[in-house]
């Protein structure tokens, strides 16, 4: 575990992996003695070896690791491949005391450990308002009726059979960065904006299936979305969406949906809020009147200053997050960093994404990753070199509509602080002298 | 679309008759006509014009008696209670029934919000709860039942009186009596695909603001609130998660008994220090203290079902978890349910 202090700034106490308070401290002071007693007390655990005593290096290199001189395991050991050992701290949790129940309740991705854009799907969060099952896709069946010319019922067979598209969109609670409205409330960026996933779909436009049954376009002005668990989860969603991107999915990532995200079988609507990705979808329902069901009438709903609520509010708005640095992390050192952050908008590419490292005052454009994709995540990056003070850093995306994402003070200037949903307003995270990084807002 | 209309060409040119080309069925052998009793199983929305609302009544003396027997238990005898979900009723007054606007929003003085302060449409209430209550046994009820139910939610609301009888028939007259029935907007640009954003910001780049105030800040309960952040990073690259909370990664220490009552859905009607529909697991312990016979005949209690011992709620048989399971439930809960 020790490491070649080839510059004294890389090496760090073994065997933990981090750095202590006080050694943050001493590199905070710029006193890197620590590291000079930590390479000593590395070569003489060593000491032992005729290697050791000739050479003069790191031991992770000089000292061949048991992996370099044994053999390894076998194939298909586990047939269903599972994360190293050493990545088991990013998992999704969940925000202590948010919710009452756990089968009504939220686990967030860990985004301050993601790379990319696609988040590996047993990481992708969860939002169940009545439970999740692992449904038996034998007898899963969708149905269609309503203003259609011919009801009808596909089973999996029948949906799996059809001309299916691979899209990769991001999916994000209307709730997600709620518990911010108002003040700052939890640590990290996995609690703040990590009710976010973005996963490649596939499965069948859902026009494709309104066809089938000879949807009634001259009456027809909403679709209706129904679950198949418990609470039958039920949005309705505007006949233009409908016929835009909507897919009725059954696949994530090259695999099946996992249970928890809809197995076998749920709806993607492309840049609106989770809730409408109704899961477990078991029928669709073409009308001419929005449903006002208990999720689109009771919640989901954004509470205004004046006292009326915004209701069937769908789009996910242009919004961005610095990932790495972000809340609740240490910067190892001073020296290069690079920042890197997550964009994306409801209304489809983003165009561009400026950072800030010193509360918004200047601001510099990052690079934007390919892919660059219609209502997807985009990854940004950004070369920066800290030298030690104190910083604020933010990041401000703008999609191809030019929408630019809004500051708090303007955000609650329209929407006030007395919300759950929808917030996109830009975040700033705070970094001290002693490279903790923690969540503020600045205005 | 296009792609479409080539599906249906193929179609037709493999039934090998133009006439075949109907408007539904365009992929030939896949899906089919769903039967009008499938169509009525599963069809059940009610919207707010009252379309899809089956015939039927119920008072509010009979919905009294569904609430306390299904619904109580974990929204409160009055619809008041905070422990499972925030509370159906309180929070709307005689004036809200008259001018369909809670006055609580408009004042801003309203401390949590209420079913009945938000809900617009009375068939909103009338659908979910026939669709999805009791929480953990959704699509029990009769629709009379729903009617009664939702009559003595109304009444505990002032909404109706104690002596009436809610139907099809007077549901609309009751709409417009809802507290909040003119409070919705969907004037907004977050609904219509082509809606107009409600928020503008420039992309300044240099010297945008002279001074940087910092408005709010991580409180330090808060920072310790989500267990060891260290635990939560990666320990290797570029960051180290910092160290909070205390004692350790919150999630790695959790009892293994804690996990299987979540994932074999225990959860969902126990909690380990608090009743929901059945008594908390805590109680249990106590009760059963000094009692030697104790695991084996709550393993069978479990495994079966039982009723009569806390109330008159009765737990049904929980057929979808092994016996291993059960007995270590059981063990874990007769321990006094350790929750590390
Ligand atoms: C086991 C606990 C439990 C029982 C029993 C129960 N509920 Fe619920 N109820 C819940 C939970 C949890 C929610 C929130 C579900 C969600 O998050 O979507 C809820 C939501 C509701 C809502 C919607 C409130 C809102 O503002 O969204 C209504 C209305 C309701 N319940 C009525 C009833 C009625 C009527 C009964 C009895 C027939 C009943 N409940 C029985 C747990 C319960
Ligand atoms: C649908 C709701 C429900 C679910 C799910 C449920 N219980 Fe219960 N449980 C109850 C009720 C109600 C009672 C009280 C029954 C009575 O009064 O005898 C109860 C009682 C108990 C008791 C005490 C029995 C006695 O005779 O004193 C134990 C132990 C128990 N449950 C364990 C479990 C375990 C373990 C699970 C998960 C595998 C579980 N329960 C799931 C509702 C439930």
């Amino acid at each position: 575990m020790s490491q070649l202090p080839a510059r004294p700034g890389r090496i760090r106490r073994a065997p933990e992996g981090f750095l202590s308070p006080r050694d943050i401290r001493e590199v905070a002071a710029g006193r890197r003695d620590f590291l000079r007693n930590a390479f000593v007390a590395a070569s003489t655990a060593v000491a032992g070896s005729s290697l050791a005593l000739a050479a003069e290096g790191d031991p992770a290199i000089l000292d061949l690791p048991e992996h370099s001189k044994t053999l390894g395991r076998p194939v298909a050991e586990r047939p269903y491949g599972t994360p190293s050992q050493y990545e088991a701290g990013l998992r999704r949790r969940e925000s202590p005391g948010l919710t009452r129940v756990a089968q009504s309740s939220v686990s967030f991705a860990p985004l301050q450990g993601m790379f990319g854009i696609i988040t590996p799907s047993g990481l992708h969060f969860e939002r169940h308002h009545q439970g999740w099952h692992d449904i038996d896709p034998a007898r899963h069946r969708l149905m269609v009726n309503g203003l259609v010319k011919e009801a009808r019922v596909y089973t999996m067979d029948d949906l799996m059979r059809m001309p299916s598209v691979s899209r990769i969109h991001f999916i994000e609670c209307g709730a997600n960065t709620g518990m911010e409205w108002g003040n700052v409330a939890v640590p990290t960026v996995q609690y703040s904006h990590g009710m976010l996933s973005c996963s490649e779909f596939t499965g069948v436009p859902l026009s494709v299936l309104l066809d089938d049954c000879g949807i009634d376009l001259k009456r027809a002005k909403f679709v209706f979305a129904e679950g198949a668990d418990g609470s039958s989860m039920t949005r309705t969603i505007s006949l233009d969406r409908a016929l835009d991107d909507v897919l009725v999915a059954w696949g994530q990532n090259g695999e099946m949906l996992r249970p928890e995200n809809g197995y076998p079988l749920r709806l993607v609507v492309p840049g609106v809020q989770g809730v409408s990705w109704v899961k477990w979808l078991r029928r669709i329902e073409v009308g001419d009147q929005p449903w006002a069901t208990k999720d689109e009438a009771v919640h989901y709903i954004d509470l205004l200053p004046d006292g009326t609520h915004r209701q069937y509010t769908s789009l996910q708005e242009c919004k961005s997050v610095i990932t790495t640095p972000s809340g609740g992390q240490t910067l190892l050192d001073r020296g290069f960093h690079n920042i890197s952050g997550l964009a994306w908008s409801g209304r489809g590419r983003v165009k561009r994404v400026d950072v800030s490292t010193d509360g918004g005052r200047n601001w510099r454009t990052a690079r934007l990753e390919t892919p660059v994709l219609t209502k997807a995540l985009t990854r940004f990056n950004i070369d920066w070199v800290w030298d030690g003070s104190p910083a604020i850093l933010q990041s401000r995306a703008i999609d191809e509509t030019g929408f630019v994402q809004p500051s708090y003070a303007q955000l609650r200037a329209v929407r006030g602080t007395r919300s759950i949903y929808h917030n996109n307003a830009i975040q700033s995270w705070k970094l001290a002298e002693t490279g903790d990084v923690s969540n503020v807002q600045v205005f | 679309m296009s792609r479409f209309s080539e599906l249906l060409l193929s179609a037709v040119l493999l039934c090998g008759s133009p006439g075949a080309a109907e408007a539904a069925g365009h992929f030939p052998n896949l899906g089919r006509a769903a039967t009008p009793d499938e169509v009525k199983a599963w069809d059940i929305d009610v919207r707010p014009d009252f379309k899809g609302l089956p015939p039927g009544s119920g008072t509010v003396a009979h919905g009294a008696d569904v609430w306390e027997a299904k619904c109580a238990s974990c929204h409160g005898t009055f619809g008041e209670s905070n422990e499972v979900f925030t509370p159906l009723v309180g929070g709307t007054t005689k004036e809200d029934i008259e001018t369909g606007r809670v006055g609580a929003y408009i004042r801003g003085d309203a401390p949590q919000r209420t079913t009945l302060m938000k809900v617009a449409t009375v068939s909103t209430l009338w659908d979910y709860i026939n669709r999805a209550m009791p929480w953990n046994a959704p699509k029990s009820l009769t629709h009379d039942e729903v009617y009664a139910v939702l009559a003595y939610i109304l009444n505990l609301g002032d909404i109706v009186p104690a002596d009436f009888t809610l139907s099809d028939k007077n549901i609309a007259d009751v709409q417009k009596r809802l507290p909040n029935r003119n409070g919705m907007t969907t004037k907004h640009g977050l609904w219509d695909i082509k809606g107009k954003p409600d928020t503008k910001n420039v992309a300044c780049m240099k010297n945008c603001t002279s001074h940087v105030t910092l408005a709010s800040s991580l409180p330090e309960y808060a920072r310790d609130a989500h267990g060891d952040l260290a635990e939560q990073n990666r320990k290797v690259g570029a960051v180290r998660g910092q160290h909070t909370g205390g004692d350790g990664d919150a999630v790695a220490t959790v009892n293994p008994g804690v996990a299987l009552m979540k994932s074999q859905g225990c959860s969902g009607c126990h909690g380990i220090g608090n009743g929901i529909v059945g008594p908390a697991f805590r109680d249990v312990a106590k009760r059963y203290k000094n009692d030697k016979d104790a695991e084996s005949r709550l393993v069978g209690h479990v495994k079966n079902g039982s009723g009569g011992n806390w109330g008159d709620i009765a737990m049904p048989a929980q057929t979808q978890v092994s016996d291993a399971d059960v007995t270590a439930l059981i063990r874990w809960i007769l321990s006094g349910s350790p929750e590390n």
